[in-house]
This record gives structure tokens, C-alpha cells and sequence, in this order.
């Protein structure tokens, strides 16, 4: 102790603030991470206690090799024609985000987000669901309206807020709802959706029905309280519901080790709660697949929730307001270590005999005419500036089922 | 007929609504097994089963949070925050989620969810359990904000609450759970078993959200007020030999304004009571309503009386609560302002 009672054998003390490995204008590097190969992570049975898998939280579950084959206890579980139809989902997401991202550069809509390089992800999730089980997305997961047929040209007039919107242009573009195809309407706050998602999950439990839900987060946002009262909930009353954290390594320009401190993974959150945690490569369709219908069987056997990590990257900018290049190196999305999800899926398919360049190259071009041919007949129906557009009438409506004396007065003031 | 205190009442309208539709769900901190620290849920565990009334994890935006998702899917939960002085980590749920799914998602998914909670001082129970929050809530698009006065009305307007197809805050003043509290914390408070408003009949009948009542038909003044300051303002007013016509809002979202207009244009003088504090109260909105639409009538300015705009202080409960000699000396010097 010092004379003013200070203590002074230990030293003054300072904030520890993580940093990334490398910022702009360093050479990408990933060499902290460890990436197990394809194969080598066992598949624990869908009813194994929590305690008991709890090493899957730390580690991560791959069935593609680089050669491109299907190895280890998660593959073999789609058919050739199952493969294709995911390679095509996943092409028409790439194509449709490239499109509406020109779409907005050209003034078209105010707003756009792609999932470059994390198709996988929601396109494989979407086949482990069946009618009437419920998404409740974040902002990157189109690939299950996508995937679940929800049509294009929907998707666009709600993108462009026209006259066709289904949404009458109230939500921001992207901010999707679609109760038939299971995707509940998206908010824009982060992690609110997460607790709503276990709480549908326990309404239908309490109904005894069969349907199941499924949480999505992003690797930033985990840090919300939401998240953890999620955890807390679904831990509780074992609800059926997949909670899973989409990590692709960047919230816009905070890398992933703000928000996961001193936790090993994402993942290992779930420990704490019991609940089982498993780690995915989230650019490989299969083992994203595997890892879904591991979760989903769980939950729908009454056996509670599943904590799931995606580990991806983020390939292009969060969203078109920010720009990468001024947080991170230039080329770190090609050092990514897990590749590009299409491309990997193409090269299986081609080493299974199931596809080949020139049907590749084929299916770009139909996919391309397709995505176009709905852009064309969405902007029939106006863009945010130009053409048919939702009237300002429908502004005060379906803010209550029943239209209160107030907002009629405020609708006749506004002259509508 | 039966008489019921308030807690009782709100009691019985959930039993009912327990009854009749089992998609009603129950749940909050303390709610199941004990029947919550008020009693409001005593019994509806043993009654409905662990699904229909069961304990939550101290967390009330998970609460609420939860409740959004059951309400999304088909349910009508119910739930309890235990002092609506613990409510603002399920603000964000409330306001940006509950309050807009109907409109953001044009009615694909809808919110049909009540939350409860106790409010108001006078009980000692310093700044964390004697909040008036009400017009943290007003102020939000898509909500219905709800203060029962009555054992009566308490009953009918839950019911109307759960039966409601959008959310609604449910604010139940706690002074006022065991009898009419008239602000003389010195005197004993009569029972709601003494009290006609204590009459509540047995199974369904419902009390309209949006529709006010007048308390007490009066000439000199309008007081437009709600939940225990009703009977603050009754007291004031006898005290003072004021002929009075006293409002009871009853909702505050959607608010009645036909009544008021109709009250204030006959009487030409308004005064606004409320607990909660003054600054940008619900009392400023109800002042500027008045002066909107009654500017011509009116013979005095609309006066304003509610909690100071202090935290509520402990010790100094009733230095704080706006009792009947400051609701009255305001009822005097608005009818002097001649």
C-alpha cells in the first residue's frame, strides 16, 4: 500500500479493447483460427444429453473436403437432385442480391443488403423445415424466402416499395414478411426477434402441435440482452426452436471478438444453459444442411433447443452504406479459409458426376433471364421514386385493426 | 351481487377469460405457483394447469419478448411485470416490436397481447415500485393504454383488453387494489366491500376501451383524471363545496375526447390530475386537447396537477403525492380566475 491507500504491488490497471489480427493495408490472416477437416467431427445421436457434446461448441463440423467430396458421419443425407436444387438456390440469391444492388445504385430503392458469400446458410437451413414451422430472420436470410419459393417479384416490390408491395411500402427494403412461408416480418432492431422466436416455439408447445421455430442472429448482436433472455427462456421450458448465430466475422465494421469477449466461440454461449451447441462451416451446403436437420429433429422430438454457429464471412459490404476497404484488408475475403459456398457445391456436384461447366454456366444464364424477367415485371409496378408507389392514405392504416377517432382526424387533416 | 376488491376483480377477468378461450395464457415473475406478490393470479395455476399460468425467469423484456411470439402465433398471453417500475428492459419489445407488427407487416402477423402492471406511489414503496409510467406508453403508435379505477371496471376492461386484437398496457393503480384511496393516507380507506363499484357481477361482461365516464355530473368545472387520483379528485372537490364534474379516462389510448369536449364546453373550466410527473405528461396532452377544441369556452387557463418532476422520494411520499390540498387549491384558483 502507498501512503494514500492506493495498492501498489500489483501495478496500475488498464482496459483490455480486442483487436482484429489485421486492419486495412496488412496482409489477411486467419492463422488464429483452426479449421478441423472435413470428416473429423463425430455426430453425436439427436437425443444426446448437452453434457455430454459439449466439445462440438469449440470445434466445426465440415463435410466437404478440397477435393470435393462428401466425407465423415454428416454426409450422404441429400440426392443428387436435392444438391442441384440448392446450387440453384443459392446462384438465384448471388444473382438477385447483384441485381437489386445495382437496382439501388441506380436510385431504384434507398436500401440494399446482399449475403455474398453466406448463401449457404439460409438456403440449406430452409430444407430442414416443413410447412408451418417459422423463421424469425435477421436481414441476411433471404435464401430461406428463396429457398421456400416465396416469389421474386414479391421480394422486389417490397425492395422497391411500389404500388405492389405487399408490405405498402411501411418497411424499410429487405425487411420481409411472410407468414405463409414461414418468415416472420423482420424488425431492423437486432435481437429482438430472438426471445419472439422462443416464444412462438413455446406457444406451440403449449398447443401441442408439432410446428417448430427457428432464431437468427448475427455474430455482433449476440451481445444484446435479447439474445441472452432467448437463451435464458429456451433453456427453461425447452423450447423447440433452433437459435442460430450467423458468424460471419463482421458487424458493419466491429470484428467478432467485441462481442465475444473472452468466449472461445459463439457457440460455447449456449453452454452455461444447457443447451447443446454445435459449430458448422456455414459455406458448406451440406454440412449446413446436416447440422439443420440435427437441430430441427431435436426440437421437433420434444427434446428442446439447439444452439447453432455458422461460421462464415461476410464477403461484401454489411449493407450499401458502408465500405469495407476502410476497416478491413482489401483481400481478406479471398484468404478466407472456407471458400465460396457456390463454388464448393459446384465442385462436389461435378466430382459426384451430377453436374458439369457447361451446366453450370447454362443455369447462370437461365437463372440470370429468370431474376431479370421478375425485375422487369416489378418495376412495372413503379421504384421508390417513379411510377405506382403506395398511397399516403395507406400510411394510417393497420396501425390498430379498428381505426381510432384520432388517426381519422389526423388522415382527414392530412387530406388523404 | 358480490363485491370484489380490485385485485379479486382483475383476478376473476382473467379466470373468465381462462375459461372461455384456452389460447389465454398467464405467466410473469412470481405469477404461477404463488399466484404473483398481489394475489392478482392466485389460484389460476391449480385451476388451468402449469401451461396455461406458469413463473417466468426474472427478465422482463424475455417476458415480454416471449409473449410477442405466443401472441404472433395464435395465443393471448396475459402477462404480469411485477412493478411497472421494472417494465423498461421490455421497452424496446413494446415499442418497437408489439407496438408495430400489425402495421410494419400489413397484418400478416398482429400482437394481441395484454401486459399488466401495478402502478403509483402511496405505499412507501420509494422510486422503484411507485411509477407512473403511463405516458412513456401514450406516446407510442400501436398501443392501447388502459387505468381502471374500480373493482367494476377493472373486471370489464381486462376482459375488453384480452379480448382486444392489439396490444394493450394494462396499468392497475395499487393504492387503490383494497379500496378507493382519497389521498388522506392519515384516515382509514374503505373497503371495496363498502363500495358500489365493488359490485362485480360473476362470469363475462366487458367495459369498452376508448369510452370515459363521468364519476360525477358537476357544472362549475371539469376535472379529467384517472385511477386513484379519481378519488383524490372527489375529495378535493367536496372539500371545497365545487360542483365538480369529475372524468375517469379509463383508457388513455385511444383517449374519449367527445366527452371531454362535451364536459369542458359545458363548464368552461378544466383541470387535469394525475400522478405522474408533470413534465411532458399525459396531463400536457390532455391541456392542449382542451385548448384545441374548447379555446372559445373556456374561461380559465387549464391547470395541471401531478407529481412533482422528481424521482419519487421515500420518506417524503406524501410531500410528493398531488393529495386533495393541492388538487383542491387548484380547484379554487381555477373557479377564482373569473
Amino acid at each position: 500500500m502507498s501512503d494514500d491507500g492506493i495498492a501498489v504491488e500489483f501495478g496500475p490497471l488498464s482496459l483490455h479493447v480486442p483487436e482484429p489480427a489485421v486492419r486495412p493495408g496488412g496482409e489477411p490472416d486467419f492463422s488464429n483460427v483452426t479449421f478441423p477437416d472435413a470428416g473429423s467431427v463425430r455426430r453425436p445421436d439427436v437425443d444426446t444429453n448437452p453434457e455430454d457434446m459439449r466439445d462440438l461448441a469449440f470445434s466445426i463440423i465440415r463435410v466437404l473436403n478440397p477435393e470435393g467430396e462428401a466425407v465423415g458421419p454428416w454426409a450422404n443425407l441429400l440426392t443428387d437432385d436435392q444438391l442441384v436444387e440448392g446450387l440453384r438456390h443459392m446462384m438465384t440469391l448471388r444473382t438477385f442480391d447483384a441485381r437489386m444492388q445495382i437496382a439501388q445504385r441506380q436510385g431504384k430503392t434507398s436500401f440494399y443488403m446482399q449475403h455474398l458469400g453466406e448463401e449457404a446458410v439460409s438456403c440449406a437451413f430452409r430444407k430442414a423445415l416443413v410447412q408451418g414451422d417459422m423463421n424469425f430472420p435477421t436481414y441476411r436470410q433471404a435464401g430461406l424466402l428463396i429457398a421456400g419459393e416465396y416469389p421474386m417479384v414479391e421480394m422486389m416490390c417490397q425492395i422497391y416499395s411500389n404500388e405492389r408491395d405487399p408490405l405498402k411500402g411501411r418497411q424499410l427494403p429487405i425487411m420481409y414478411s411472410s407468414k405463409e412461408h414461414g418468415f416472420f416480418s423482420i424488425s431492423g432492431n437486432l435481437a429482438t426477434q430472438y426471445i419472439q422466436a422462443v416464444g412462438w416455439a413455446m406457444a406451440s408447445a403449449i398447443k401441442k402441435d408439432s410446428k417448430i421455430a427457428a432464431a437468427w442472429i448475427g455474430d455482433g448482436s449476440t451481445a444484446e440482452s435479447d439474445f441472452h433472455a432467448a437463451l435464458v427462456f429456451a433453456s427453461t421450458y425447452k423450447a423447440p426452436v433452433v437459435l442460430n448465430i450467423v458468424n460471419n466475422q463482421w458487424a458493419i465494421s466491429t470484428f467478432q471478438g467485441i462481442a465475444r469477449g473472452g468466449s472461445g466461440t459463439f457457440a460455447a454461449r449456449g453452454l452455461g444453459f444447457g443447451i447443446p451447441a454445435l459449430r458448422v462451416d456455414g459455406n458448406d451446403y451440406l454440412a449446413v444442411f446436416a447440422v439443420a436437420q440435427w437441430a430441427t429433429e431435436r426440437a421437433r422430438r420434444n427434446l428442446g433447443p439447439t444452439l447453432v454457429e455458422y461460421v462464415t464471412y461476410r464477403a461484401g459490404a454489411h449493407s450499401t452504406s458502408d465500405d469495407p476497404s476502410a476497416y478491413r484488408p482489401k483481400m481478406e475475403s479471398e484468404a478466407w479459409p472456407l471458400g465460396d459456398p457456390i463454388m464448393r457445391l459446384k465442385n462436389h456436384l461435378i466430382a459426384r458426376g451430377a453436374w458439369s461447366e457447361e451446366r453450370h454456366t447454362q443455369t447462370e444464364a437461365e437463372i440470370l433471364d429468370t431474376v431479370i424477367a421478375a425485375q422487369k415485371e416489378a418495376e412495372s409496378f413503379g421504384t421508390l421514386h417513379a411510377g405506382g408507389k403506395p398511397s399516403a392514405r395507406d400510411m394510417f392504416e393497420g396501425v390498430y385493426e379498428e381505426m381510432p377517432p384520432h388517426l381519422r382526424r389526423q388522415r382527414q387533416q392530412a387530406g388523404v | 351481487m358480490p363485491r370484489k376488491t380490485m385485485i379479486e376483480s382483475i383476478r376473476d377477468a382473467m379466470d373468465t377469460m381462462m375459461e372461455r378461450d384456452e389460447n389465454v395464457v398467464v405467466f410473469g415473475e412470481d405469477v404461477g405457483f404463488f399466484g404473483g406478490v398481489f394475489r392478482c393470479t392466485q389460484g389460476l395455476q391449480a385451476k388451468y394447469g402449469k401451461t396455461r399460468c406458469f413463473d417466468a425467469p426474472i427478465n422482463e423484456a424475455g417476458i415480454v419478448g416471449a409473449a410477442i411470439g405466443m401472441a404472433s402465433y395464435g395465443l393471448k398471453p396475459c402477462v404480469e411485470i411485477q412493478f411497472a417500475d421494472y417494465v423498461y428492459p421490455a421497452y424496446d419489445q413494446i415499442v418497437s416490436e408489439a407496438a408495430r407488427l400489425r402495421y410494419r407487416s400489413n397484418g400478416d402477423f398482429t400482437c394481441p397481447m395484454v401486459v399488466r402492471m401495478p402502478v403509483g406511489g402511496g405505499i412507501f414503496g420509494g422510486q422503484t415500485h411507485s411509477q407512473s409510467p403511463e405516458a412513456l406508453f401514450t406516446h407510442v403508435s400501436g398501443l392501447k393504454v388502459v387505468v381502471p379505477s374500480n373493482p367494476y371496471d377493472a373486471k370489464g376492461l381486462l376482459i375488453s383488453a384480452i379480448e382486444d386484437p392489439d396490444p394493450v398496457i394494462f396499468l392497475e393503480p395499487k393504492r387503490i387494489y383494497n379500496g378507493p384511496f382519497d389521498g388522506h393516507h392519515d384516515r382509514p380507506v374503505t373497503p371495496w366491500s363498502k363500495h358500489d363499484l365493488g359490485e362485480v357481477p360473476d362470469g363475462h361482461y366487458t367495459v369498452p376501451l376508448g369510452k370515459a365516464i363521468k364519476r360525477r355530473e358537476g357544472s362549475q368545472l371539469t376535472i379529467l383524471t384517472y385511477g386513484t387520483m379519481v378519488y383524490v379528485a372527489e375529495a378535493a372537490a367536496a372539500e371545497h363545496n365545487i360542483d365538480a364534474e369529475i372524468i375517469d379516462l379509463r383508457t388513455l389510448l385511444p383517449l374519449d375526447l367527445e366527452t371531454i369536449i362535451e364536459s369542458v364546453s359545458k363548464t368552461g373550466r378544466c383541470i387535469v390530475v394525475h400522478e405522474a410527473t408533470l413534465t411532458s405528461g399525459f396531463g400536457a396532452e390532455l391541456a392542449a386537447l382542451v385548448q384545441e377544441h374548447c379555446f372559445y369556452k373556456l374561461e380559465a387557463p387549464v391547470a395541471r396537477v401531478a407529481g412533482w418532476d422528481t424521482p419519487y422520494p421515500h420518506a417524503q411520499e406524501w410531500d410528493y403525492f398531488p393529495g386533495p390540498s393541492r388538487v383542491g387549491r387548484a380547484l379554487v384558483e381555477t373557479l377564482e380566475g373569473l
